[in-house]
């Protein structure tokens, strides 16, 4: 077990804790970047996807881990994000990496819209009004045809970047790539900055959040822009990926598998938001593998998929709270002390719930 | 007279919202969970209720008989089924943030629509009752039978409901335990066994929603998304309390019918009608985002 001897508060917010995660870090970095060479083809676009969830994921995570605010309707957001960006490319002729910013920052716009007024509420209120957004964005998605192109949807180039047009799938993994290290390391560096830890504050307690003189109107309205930008940024790449965008694509059920992704991979960690990307990307092609082996009556029960997302999604509620993420800590922690690892360490506190009525 | 039909047609369909509406209440207001499961609850007692009706007329019942034993058959097995739910996948997790148990039911909802799936296949059915195709018309207006069974028993429930909960020991001992979890507690009403009681009775009401829906609307495992707009009818309402849900379920209900009508008339965009009832609720929420008959008290530090 590694001893950090800590001797100022800087240490505390260091962007890497000591030399051994550089080392890791950088080594991960390598093989990603070395992957596309190995790899055959399918796994590199496979790849690529769960790049792309675990953008959206951080979006996610940031509103719903970090400060506090759950989202049932942040499909509503990657959908603007991929409608904007295909406008922007497409109609306008901006080049690719300002028209995925700009998509960014029209949904942000939509974002701080939303927020706005939709602060006032907390808890299931914010969340029933989001998914009440994410209906009627559907709803715009579907009859605003001069942009959207309507119930029929519209085709997605691929990417060209500046006249240089990407053809394989290894040239588009390598931008989600660059997209996600750069979201990644913004993301982390927002949470160790005043704002990211004022944001971290109002999920742990609103009440003395603002006591200690955090402006929470202010932080949750960031936290939403934050969280939408990154999210809008997310659905300009999966429009790509996609390759053709219609309303039904950014339905409910896109929702709430992002949901799931930061539940399963472990809420309130940056972490989680790759854990659980990697879950749902590959989840669909494993039930299609396990489908050929299962006997007929149970591999083609038509809502399988949902089913099998949910069922995941409960047991790790019922069992494992933390995710993925926190499995993976207690493990770790579990031979960093061998002998000596108790069970209550990680023991859910068990108490009486907090009425939401007193406000 | 026009206006009169959609009115007609717009209080059933607000009825329908307003009895699910009233499940989620329920367990809302002893739990402080909610309930996202609750349109997929009322897809199963529809099937249940589905199930038992056909195996009774196959024996050569008369379907009077057949509805009427049904009926509360299925309420009495959907209560078990409500209790058992509680026990198995919520007593754990008693007292962990509000968003674990929205996302929890979100996740059972899932899973029972592909049990309903696996069990009764994805097509469409309909379900056969003493009320279907009879019509009654009274002064120019022409009123379905199953659009008064609908409007009859979602008054009936509710007052049976209401003197549950002020003349009943058990009733009373519901409310005590939503007031204050850990008072109640110290006054010996075992809180745990009062929720899956609650959860009991708001699966029960579902599975009666279920039934009364099911003649005016197709019996498919999908069926349960119409609780996101109950849902929205029970935020309107102020989730905490039970007429306001029955209220807000009607309002949506009258405005859906009438959006559709003179939506495209009056010059509202198109696709507008399909979501006017979350139009309203997030205008009601932004005015008022504790709902209109809100149960809110500021808290003393």
């Amino acid at each position: 077990m590694r001893n950090i001897f800590k001797t100022s508060y800087v240490q505390d917010i260091r962007l890497f804790e000591h030399g051994g995660h550089v080392f890791w870090y950088g080594l991960l970095l390598i093989v990603v970047f070395a992957a596309p060479l190995v790899l055959p083809q399918f796994f590199v676009g496979e790849m690529s996807l769960v790049f792309i969830y675990a953008v959206a994921g951080i979006g996610l995570m940031v509103l719903t881990g970090f400060t506090g605010l759950a989202s049932l309707g942040h499909a509503a957001f990657l959908g603007i994000g991929a409608y904007a960006h295909n406008y922007f490319v497409t109609k306008v002729g901006v080049p690719f990496p300002f028209a995925l910013a700009m998509a960014g920052f029209v949904s942000a716009g939509f974002g701080i819209a939303f927020a706005l007024p939709a602060l006032r509420m907390t808890g299931i209120y914010l969340a029933i009004a989001t998914l009440a957004f994410a209906v009627i964005i559907e709803q715009v998605f579907s009859h605003w045809a001069s942009v959207t192109g309507g119930f029929r949807g519209v085709a997605v180039a691929k990417p060209n970047l500046f006249g240089w047009q990407t053809t394989s799938e290894a040239h588009f993994y390598y931008i989600c790539l660059v997209v996600l290290i750069v979201i990644t390391l913004g993301t982390r560096n927002l949470l160790r900055s005043a704002t990211g830890r004022a944001m971290m504050a109002i999920r742990d307690s609103e009440i003395s959040a603002q006591s200690m003189g955090i402006h929470i109107a202010r932080t949750k309205v960031t936290a939403f822009g934050i969280s939408t930008f990154i999210t809008g940024v997310a659905g300009g790449l999966l429009a790509h990926k996609l390759q053709f965008i219609s309303p039904e694509a950014f339905d409910l059920i896109l929702s709430i598998q992002l949901l799931l992704m930061i539940v399963v991979g472990g809420l309130g960690s940056l972490h989680g938001c790759f854990y659980g990307a990697i879950v749902v990307a590959f989840l669909p092609q494993f039930l299609s593998l396990v489908k050929d082996v299962l006997p007929p009556s149970i591999g083609n029960i038509p809502g399988l998929q949902g089913g099998v997302f949910g069922l995941i999604l409960v047991l790790f509620i019922l069992l494992e709270p933390y995710g993925i993420y926190g499995r993976w800590r207690k493990t770790r922690l579990f031979f960093e002390i061998f002998p000596l690892y108790r069970r209550a360490t990680f023991k859910r506190q068990r108490g009486y719930l907090k009425t939401e009525r007193m406000k | 007279m026009e206006v009169l039909q959609l009115l007609i047609g717009g209080v059933a369909q607000g009825c329908v919202y307003g009895l699910i509406a009233l499940g989620f209440v329920l367990i809302y207001k002893a739990t402080e969970q909610v309930n996202f499961a609750q349109g997929d609850i009322l897809m199963i007692g529809a099937y249940v209720a589905l199930t038992l009706i056909a195996e009774a007329v196959a024996r050569g019942w008369s379907i009077h008989l057949a509805f009427w034993l049904a009926l509360p058959l299925t309420m009495i097995v959907m209560a078990a089924f409500g209790y058992a739910l509680d026990r198995v996948a919520l007593r754990p997790i008693i007292g962990q943030p509000q968003f674990a148990v929205v996302i929890l039911t979100i996740a059972l909802g899932f899973v029972f629509r592909a049990a309903a799936g696996a069990i009764w296949s994805t097509e469409p059915q309909t379900l056969a009752t003493p009320f279907t195709g009879k019509k009654i018309v009274l002064g120019g207006v022409i009123l379905g039978a199953e659009s008064l069974a609908i409007i009859v028993g979602t008054a009936f429930l509710s007052l049976v409901l209401f003197a549950f909960f002020r003349y009943t020991r058990v009733g009373v001992a519901m409310q005590a335990a939503s007031q204050n979890q850990l008072a109640a507690y110290y006054m010996g009403i075992p809180v745990k066994v009062i929720f899956s009681l609650i959860w009991a009775i708001s699966a029960a009401v579902a599975a009666a929603a279920g039934i009364l829906l099911a003649p005016i609307a197709t019996i498919d495992p999908n069926m349960g998304f119409i609780g996101l707009k109950a849902f929205a009818a029970a935020v309107i309402g102020g989730f905490g309390s039970l007429p306001g849900a029955v209220i807000a379920g009607l309002m949506l209900g009258a405005i859906e019918p009438f959006a559709a009508a003179y939506g495209s008339r009056a010059g509202l965009p198109k696709g507008v009608p399909e979501v006017s009832s979350y139009i309203f609720m997030l205008v009601v929420l932004i005015v008022r985002p504790q709902g209109l008959f809100a149960q809110i008290y500021k808290k003393k530090v």
